[in-house]
């Protein structure tokens, strides 16, 4: 018996989210006695397989499809399948990213697990695999519990820490040549390669709405998130209107993102908007309308013309970041 | 063609959450419930396939009691031809997916569209457990579709950090999010035909819970806003700083 990781990867790295999983993986490992195991697919850094070993992987699988034949999730569903089935994993861990949320049910429906989606809690493995996970679009808390024997969890991007605790590991590798991809879905073209910082997995987001008064004035914000290292992010009218792209759109029906900073500027804080940044663990509002909603949820805040606000934090930024 | 559009029967985003004291349930007093909006996306999209001129019959379904079908009656004035209800509390993802796929096996639908997640539970996993039931192909977070025939269709999805364009085979589930459609208001025509349309209420399949849901809490509450002057911005990234938030 094992729990089974799956470490994600991109551009041959993995995902910061991975480590996040991974060490929840390992903490579930340790609370059932067992030992983590994880899975990579496709092309990554040999270097990156082994630094699994010091967030308590101790057997990494590294399966190399026949480069030949494409493949797509379903394939990567039966690749996981099977080693779970193998090591009579009780736990299927992911990261509840694009591919987590494409691959993850499949391997629920086959393994006939509970499905344990944006987890944000260690779950209890003497107690039903109780866990905590959030819903109503973060206004609420929802406890869950099952009777089932095998549970598959995807854990909410930027909801758990990340813990090295190393152990010794191994890579085995393994080959793999799909027979069947007619579930497969497979990628024709990428439009936008991902450029910059991802929305989901940055720590700090600089986002700004209308009060910005139009395109051409974003060079600030660009500024200031590149100063923070930071992703920019912006409100729904402003991608409607065409301002930003569609991409960087956060809210109830844009991105949903938890980042450990979101600094909101000239955003009133509509409820949509709201729904989509409010798990945001430090949020910092800068408006001119004192009675803005976003001030209502908000730890730190400016009530002041963004237009001279924003330049003091730039100066502001550059000094913190030079005396560091 | 056949296309079945499921729809979650959910809590008008702008509510006010509220659980019941004990926490078991959600407090359903005076909470308008709306069809969730990223399945009024796929319900939209099938529409416009029929616009384009396709022949194309549009069923509407939703798991759950009695309550939901003010849901469905509405998703037919906007232009489903025909609805269902599957007369149970939709109790986890799992639960529901493996009803739909019960309902749908056999029924030679070529198309099945879902939201990319519901605003409620906010799970994303009914589309995918949907498809691996039945067997098909899934194409998660879908920002745009066309048919190329009866058989094929081209799609944009949404990936880790960018987009993608995909091609797949019929029949297929799609999981829809912006972009794929734009949302539409049925007029009084539509009302007045969606009463007459056919409203299907069917037995559930015999099918045990894969989760029980314990309690509803609240976030813990924000601490109060730390405000700064206009001309102090320089304090705030100290502080920021010092909290190790920068």
């Amino acid at each position: 018996m094992s729990i089974l990781l799956f470490a994600e990867h991109a551009q041959g790295k993995l995902k910061k989210s991975t480590l996040e999983a991974a060490t929840y993986a390992n903490d579930l490992a340790q609370k059932m006695s067992t030992t983590l195991c994880a899975v990579a697919i496709g092309q990554i850094e040999e270097s990156e397989l082994e630094k699994l070993g010091k967030y308590g992987v101790s057997r990494v699988y590294a399966v190399r499809p026949d480069a030949s034949k494409p493949y797509g999730h379903a394939s990567e569903a039966v690749i996981i399948t099977n080693l779970a089935k193998e090591l009579d994993a009780p736990v299927v861990v992911f990261s509840q990213t694009y591919s987590g949320r494409a691959i993850a049910p499949r391997v629920t429906a086959k393994l006939e697990a509970a499905p344990y989606s944006g987890v944000t809690s260690l779950a209890d493995p003497a107690n039903g695999f109780e866990v905590e996970r959030m819903a109503f679009s973060s206004k609420g808390i929802q406890t869950i519990r099952t009777d089932k024997d095998k549970v598959v969890i995807t854990v909410k991007t930027n909801s758990y820490h990340i813990e090295e605790q190393p152990v010794s590991c191994e890579i085995e590798e393994k080959s793999f040549s799909p027979s069947d991809t007619s579930l497969d879905t497979i990628a024709k073209e990428l439009l936008k390669a991902g450029e910059g910082i991802s929305l989901t997995e940055a720590d700090i987001v600089v986002s700004a709405g209308r009060g910005m008064k139009g395109p051409e004035n974003w060079g600030m914000i660009e500024e200031l998130a590149s100063l923070l290292g930071a992703a920019t992010a912006c409100s729904k009218p402003v991608a409607d209107m065409g301002w930003r792209p569609h991409h960087e759109h956060v809210g109830q029906t844009g991105i949903q993102i938890a980042p450990n900073l979101y600094i909101a500027i000239g955003i009133s804080g509509a409820i949509q908007h709201l729904a989509g940044v409010s798990s945001s663990k430090n949020i910092v509002v800068i408006n001119k309308d004192p009675e803005a909603p976003f001030f209502k949820v908000a730890d730190y805040g400016i009530v002041g013309d963004l237009f001279e606000v924003v330049p003091q934090l730039i100066e502001a930024v550059k000094k913190v970041k030079v005396a560091s | 063609m056949k296309i079945l559009v499921c729809v979650s029967h959910v809590p008008d985003t702008t509510t006010k959450i509220q659980f019941e004291s004990d926490g078991s349930a959600l407090n359903k007093t005076g909470v308008t419930f709306v069809i969730n909006p990223y399945d009024e996306f796929g319900l939209s999209r099938a529409i416009g396939f029929k616009e384009e001129g396709k022949s194309v019959n549009i069923t509407v379904l939703c798991v759950g009691g009695p309550e939901v079908e003010p849901t469905l009656r509405k998703a037919l004035a906007i232009g489903a031809d025909d609805a269902v209800r599957i007369n149970t509390q939709a109790n986890d993802p799992a639960y529901v997916a493996a009803q739909i796929a019960s309902y749908a096996e056999g029924k030679e639908f070529d198309l099945i569209f879902t939201g990319k997640e519901s605003i409620d539970y906010n799970g994303s996993t009914v589309p995918g457990m949907l498809a691996e039931h039945l067997l098909w192909p899934f194409v998660s977070f879908a920002t745009k579709m066309d048919l190329q025939d009866e058989e094929r269709a081209v799609l944009h999805r949404e990936v880790d950090g960018g987009e993608e364009v995909v091609e797949t085979s019929l029949p297929v589930v799609v999981s829809c999010q912006k972009g794929i459609a734009e949302w539409r208001i049925p007029n009084m025509r539509g009302i007045m035909a969606a009463r007459k349309k056919p409203l299907a209420v069917v037995s559930p399949a015999e099918i045990t819970p894969y989760f029980q849901t314990v309690r509803y809490n609240y976030p813990p509450p924000k601490g109060e806003c730390v405000y700064f002057e206009p001309d102090q911005a320089g304090k705030l990234i100290e502080t920021l700083a010092q909290k190790g938030l920068i």
